[in-house]
């Protein structure tokens, strides 16, 4: 039970975390149809900006000035990267992206070196919140969880009660429409990878000292926010939110599973040796096939509902 | 005129034949006598380091095709191409363990064709799962595959063996020609051989109802879908087909290099493929060879030297997407006009006058990131930074300027040289035309 609830807690730290990041790819996706594969780069991006920047001003202010930064790079590359790519089709703009992700991993090792940074936990944050069961709950944790429900918030009040916010959720359906109502299609795109980047750098921010903050980040974080897109489906904020929490949860609370599914069958009268293949997946214990089910949960929905599990359209 | 002309190109008989089938009888000759030209006389045999840099390539062309399959003539983005090779690649390990130990009686020159065989089977599964969607979904779908059996390729030990790969040995003593394949050269014939075979299958494919529908299916999906097919059937047999063609390419890396690791199905290799298709030209058949041969090249050569390579692969990508989408068989395809009214020759002044500040350009840019590398990671590895055999001084001022100056001032004279450039082209474009 004690494990329960704080595995629950993290669940959601590390759920809103991925909010954080796949909300921006979601919105950049279902309108401009850009798969951005720099968005971990830019979060990896953010968390390198805060270090250097708290150690000359201050976690503080790091927290403000380094997703401002991410957001003004989000811009640079839509306005001076994607849209003289545009023309050439999708594709044209994705593969750019991707050729970020190398320039951007490269030069964050060339900047800042291959080694670990030691980024921590601002002094001011560096305390247990409360106990539960003798388990120390980190108040850092809590700041986290503070963070991403204003950033949820702000997004929510931005897109129902604005009028930027209307047009970026009719674009979201419906791109081509909106260009013929005559509003500028272009500067919202750039509004929305800026915003989007904006996001993923303040994730980048508050997860650096949480996860580590080295130049393999990016990596670790791409995959998962991808899957998290797919799964809540194109077009749908909504979707997306609870696939984050979903993921969330399931990667926290699988590293504490110590069972695997042979115990499940030995009840049953099957008892399975790990001789083959077949034995050693049954045999091996969740927390050890933690980081599978994800893209084990991401194939199985696509195959009984393609669209993901929100989703408002096919592509 | 045009009788003359039409005349001068015969339609059929054997000199028909011999006209369309020289590039690919060039191809063979050239790959058959390549390792002899560098050919070791101290020690009686070929470079080794040539063989096996001409190995990887000769597998890469097909590796690199079969992707093209999917990208260039289906217009699906797939990043899951790695899958196909490398599990084709482990299953090959496990075909030779077995003929190695008398339980498949299968000669060595047909194990590429099991390992095809598997990859098709391979091509099925996932295609199954990947081709429900198109374009940007199928991209995100094909990601998640490649992240889920790379992470399973880590954890399994049985199929996988774990995180140290699973090793064999070639010579299993079942040959067709009574090869023992223990030399290298041996094996890089074996590849030369399955490379015009598959290079030529693919190449028909293209010519077959279903290579056609891809076609069809890349450029207008609900047209296709208004003739009375269903797209998604076609995206599924032309995945199957490639995953077919990625198996061989797999076998073959099996049979190299003895030993295959979870990097055999990883994303790097799907994405190198695509870098290989991109950078020789998706748009036409034989684009991804020169980019298979260009990047291998670039691979074994600059990587060697310079921590920075990922870097150089990086903006010369963003470069071809921003400025050359066609790729190079594209930019060379767009000389065919000036070339047929004979104007090629009033583009040497042209290209030599931009050849000159881009050049400047490169060493500039090349200057500075290999400064900033070896400020950092090179200081880290504990490497120093020579040039022509003299030490630099990482810290001194005078290669900075130098760099910067050269980047920034080889620039702005690319700049104005390449508007020159583009007039001259738009006017030698403008004369073919007529």
């Amino acid at each position: 039970m004690q494990i329960g609830l704080i595995s629950l807690l993290d669940g959601l730290v590390y759920g809103m975390l991925l909010f954080m990041l796949a909300s921006g790819l979601t919105l950049i996706l279902s309108m401009m149809g850009v798969l951005n594969f720099a968005h971990a780069s830019v979060y990896m991006l953010g968390a390198y900006f805060a270090y250097e920047l708290s150690r000359w001003v201050g976690f503080w202010p790091a927290l403000i000035i380094a997703p401002l930064l991410c957001g003004a790079i989000g811009a640079a590359i839509e306005v001076w990267g994607l849209r003289r790519v545009h023309h050439n089709g999708h594709i044209a703009e994705l593969l750019f992206t991707f050729g970020l992700v190398f320039i951007i991993g490269r030069a964050v090792q060339m900047a800042w070196g291959m080694l670990p940074m030691p980024y921590r936990v601002p002094a001011s944050l560096d305390f247990p919140l409360f106990s539960l069961y003798g388990e120390n709950f980190p108040a850092y944790r809590g700041f986290m969880l503070l963070i991403s429900a204003l950033m949820l918030l702000t997004i929510w009040l931005l897109l129902k009660k604005t009028r930027i916010g209307l047009i970026i959720q009719a674009a979201l359906t419906h791109p081509s429409m909106v260009s013929a109502l005559g509003h500028d299609v272009p500067s919202v795109f750039t509004i929305v990878f800026a915003g989007g980047s904006l996001l993923a750098g303040l994730a980048g921010v508050i997860a650096g000292n949480y996860l580590t903050t080295e130049s393999s980040m990016a990596d670790a974080m791409g995959p998962i926010v991808f899957v998290v897109v797919i799964f809540g489906g194109l077009g749908s904020l909504a979707g997306c939110f609870i696939a984050s929490i979903l993921m969330g949860m399931v990667q926290t609370f699988s590293v504490v599973m110590e069972w695997s599914f042979a115990d499940m069958l030995r009840p049953l009268g099957i008892s399975v040796s790990a001789d083959d293949l077949l034995g050693e997946i049954l045999t091996i214990s969740i927390s050890r096939i933690g980081p599978l089910v994800p893209y084990v949960l991401l194939i199985v929905i696509l195959l009984f509902r393609p669209r993901g599990l929100m989703g408002t359209r096919e592509t | 005129m045009s009788d003359t002309a039409l005349r001068a190109l015969p339609s059929r008989g054997p000199a028909a034949i011999a006209v369309r089938l020289w590039p690919w009888i060039a191809a063979l000759l050239v790959s058959v006598i390549l390792p002899w030209l560098f050919y070791d006389f101290q020690h009686g045999r070929q470079s080794g380091f040539m063989v096996s840099m001409l190995s990887q390539t000769g597998m890469m062309i097909i590796f690199a095709l079969s992707f093209n399959m999917l990208m260039g003539q289906a217009g699906l983005l797939s990043f899951c191409h790695s899958v196909l090779f490398g599990l084709a690649g482990y299953s090959t390990v496990h075909f030779l363990n077995a003929a190695g130990a008398g339980q498949l009686p299968v000669p060595m020159e047909l194990i590429p064709l099991l390992a095809g065989l598997s990859g098709l089977g391979f091509g099925i599964v996932f295609g199954y799962m990947a081709c429900k969607q198109r374009s940007t979904a199928f991209a995100m779908i094909t990601l998640g595959i490649v992240q889920l059996v790379t992470t399973a390729a880590t954890m399994f030990h049985h199929f996988f063996g774990g995180e140290g790969g699973v090793k064999t040995d070639r010579e299993i003593g079942i040959s067709l020609f009574g090869l023992e394949y223990g030399q290298s050269i041996q094996v890089y014939y074996l590849i030369v051989a399955w490379m015009m075979i598959s290079a030529v299958g693919m190449y028909f494919h293209t010519m077959t109802p279903l290579g056609r529908m891809a076609n069809a299916c890349r450029d207008n999906h609900e047209r296709a879908q208004f003739v009375g097919y269903d797209p998604r059937i076609v995206r599924f047999l032309q995945f199957a087909v490639s995953g077919f063609y990625a198996g061989v390419a797999g076998g073959l890396f099996a049979i190299t290099y003895e030993i295959v690791t979870f990097d055999a199905v990883a994303a790097p290799l799907a994405a190198n493929a695509l870098l290989m298709a991109y950078i020789g030209g998706a748009t036409t058949f034989f684009g991804p060879v020169l980019g298979a041969i260009l990047i291998t090249l670039l691979q074994s050569g600059v990587s060697l030297m310079s921590n920075s390579w990922l870097v150089y692969v990086g903006v010369l990508f963003i470069a071809m997407v921003t400025f050359a989408p066609t790729g190079l068989t594209g930019i060379i395809l767009e000389h065919a006009p000036i070339a047929r009214a004979g104007l090629l020759r009033r583009l040497v002044v042209p290209y030599l006058r931009i050849l000159l500040p881009g050049l400047v350009v490169l060493f500039g840019f090349v200057g500075v990131v290999e400064l900033l590398s070896f400020l950092t990671i090179g200081m880290a590895q504990g490497k120093r930074l020579e040039l022509f055999g003299r030490a630099v001084d990482i810290f001194g001022s005078a290669p900075w300027i130098a760099s910067l100056a050269c980047l920034l001032g080889g620039g702005f004279w690319l700049t104005r040289e390449s508007r020159h450039f583009k007039r001259v082209w738009d006017g030698l474009t403008e004369v073919a035309r007529r």
